[in-house]
């Protein structure tokens, strides 16, 4: 069985899910049911073509479905991400844990540009294709995001997130 | 002497995706504007941090139950999944499952006994994972599985024919929930006994035998339950085990 291709790319669907939802138990989830997705469609996948695209698109697919089905539940709290105060050009100075939260912070669609870019190192292009987006979205989401992730590492003024409920 | 930079350049800088002849551009017009040049640094220190973060994720041990098997996903999502399990087991076995068995691929719609032959290939070459439930608690085993199909199941003893319980697990068919017991021989040949509700079909019927590839398989119905043994052998030699299972079962 662990010679099927899928399962050597689960390592990274899980790296990807845990930075993109934040939560462990959620992020296995969202892995699970993308790899249910993945193995109902297996027919659809064109082989030669590149699995790890296809399946990051599939998640990017579920996990858009699920936020929009249901809101997230996790609620920002605004003081705490403000407080802190993260000096980005000091990494020495930074806990990691405060760089998820500040994650957080910054909206899916542009948290998922982000993450595949710096996280997952896809290329400007992979990203267009693996969230059927052009390059120029690409762009201007990795943009905000970044700026976004910048100002509330920095401590800067925080731009309040429009609370979702 | 003011050069253009644009913002899509500094990105592609900071993620070493600029084209090589435009770097040196893009570093002169750094070093003459701080603030960008700070951004910038904000940038790939993002990038790292984020892979410092979640990187380790990689080296965390998969979820067993994300690699375990395709029916154990399958009888999980049981409820939801119903329709797409049948998909799901044709599609796999089709692509890669049973490569080198000798089974046919096969539209969605699979016969009683190619289904048995499928799970019987799926499951029986498993080292580590042969069975949900082992031997050793052979009655929750069975106390589980007669829950799950509706009916009082049995595991047929086949030690006089060499043939030790190793254990068994659910499985997903198309009318419900299927049973599968695994035995295996001293040289650690396997054999499966699948059993699943067969509604639609009224009449017992007397063994039929189908040779799927290289599994043999004896299958009967019996009070709107269909069962399968499979194995790879003769024959012969099954029909001397299937003689022995219909007895124990029809005593």
């Amino acid at each position: 069985m662990n010679s099927h291709p899928i399962i050597e790319h689960i390592p990274r669907l899980r790296r990807y899910a845990r930075a993109l939802v934040g939560d462990r138990y959620a992020a296995d989830d969202l892995v699970q049911d993308t790899l249910e997705r993945a193995f109902v469609k297996l027919h659809l996948w064109r082989p030669g073509s590149n699995m790890r695209a296809w399946l990051f698109t599939i998640m990017h697919n579920v996990f858009v479905n699920q936020a929009r089905s249901h809101r997230p539940e996790v609620e920002l709290d605004m003081e705490e991400l403000s407080t802190l105060s993260v000096k980005a050009s000091q990494p020495d100075h930074v806990e990691l844990a405060d760089v998820d939260k500040a994650l957080r912070s910054v909206a899916p669609e542009q948290r998922e540009v982000l993450l595949l870019v710096a996280v997952e190192q896809m290329t400007y292009g992979e990203v267009a294709k693996a969230l059927s987006i052009p390059i120029g979205t690409v762009m201007s989401r990795l943009s905000r995001g970044r700026e976004r992730l910048r100002h509330v590492m920095s401590g800067a003024s925080v731009v309040p997130l429009k609370v979702v409920k | 002497m003011s050069m253009s930079i644009t913002d899509d350049e500094l990105h592609a800088y900071a993620d070493g995706e600029l084209a090589p002849e435009l770097r040196a551009g893009v570093e002169q017009y750094l070093a003459q504007h701080p603030d960008e040049s700070e951004r910038v640094r904000a940038y790939t220190t993002q990038n790292g941090l984020l892979r410092a973060l979640y990187n380790p994720v990689l080296d965390e041990p998969v979820p067993e139950r994300m690699t375990r098997g395709i029916s154990r996903r399958v009888s999980r999502a049981w409820p939801r999944f119903a329709l797409a399990a049948g998909v799901m087991f044709a599609g796999i076995a089709i692509g890669w499952v049973l490569r080198g068995t000798g089974i046919a691929p096969f539209p969605a719609d699979v016969p009683f006994a190619r289904r048995a032959a499928i799970a019987h290939a799926v499951f029986s070459p498993e080292v580590r994972h042969p069975v949900e439930v082992g031997a050793d608690q052979e009655d929750h085993l069975v106390k589980w599985l007669s829950k799950r199909l509706g009916t009082d199941l049995k595991a047929p003893k086949l030690d006089v024919l060499g043939y030790l319980l190793v254990g068994g697990r659910l499985l997903s068919g198309p009318q419900g929930p299927v049973a599968q017991f695994m035995y295996q021989d001293a040289k650690g040949l396997r054999l499966t006994m699948y059993v699943s509700s067969q509604k639609g079909e009224t009449a017992d019927t007397a063994f039929r035998f189908a040779q799927e590839g290289r599994v043999s398989v004896f299958y009967w119905v019996d009070r709107h339950y269909g069962y399968a043994l499979s194995g790879e052998m003769g024959r012969e030699t099954l029909l001397r085990v299937a003689n022995v299972v219909y007895k124990q079962l029809n005593p």
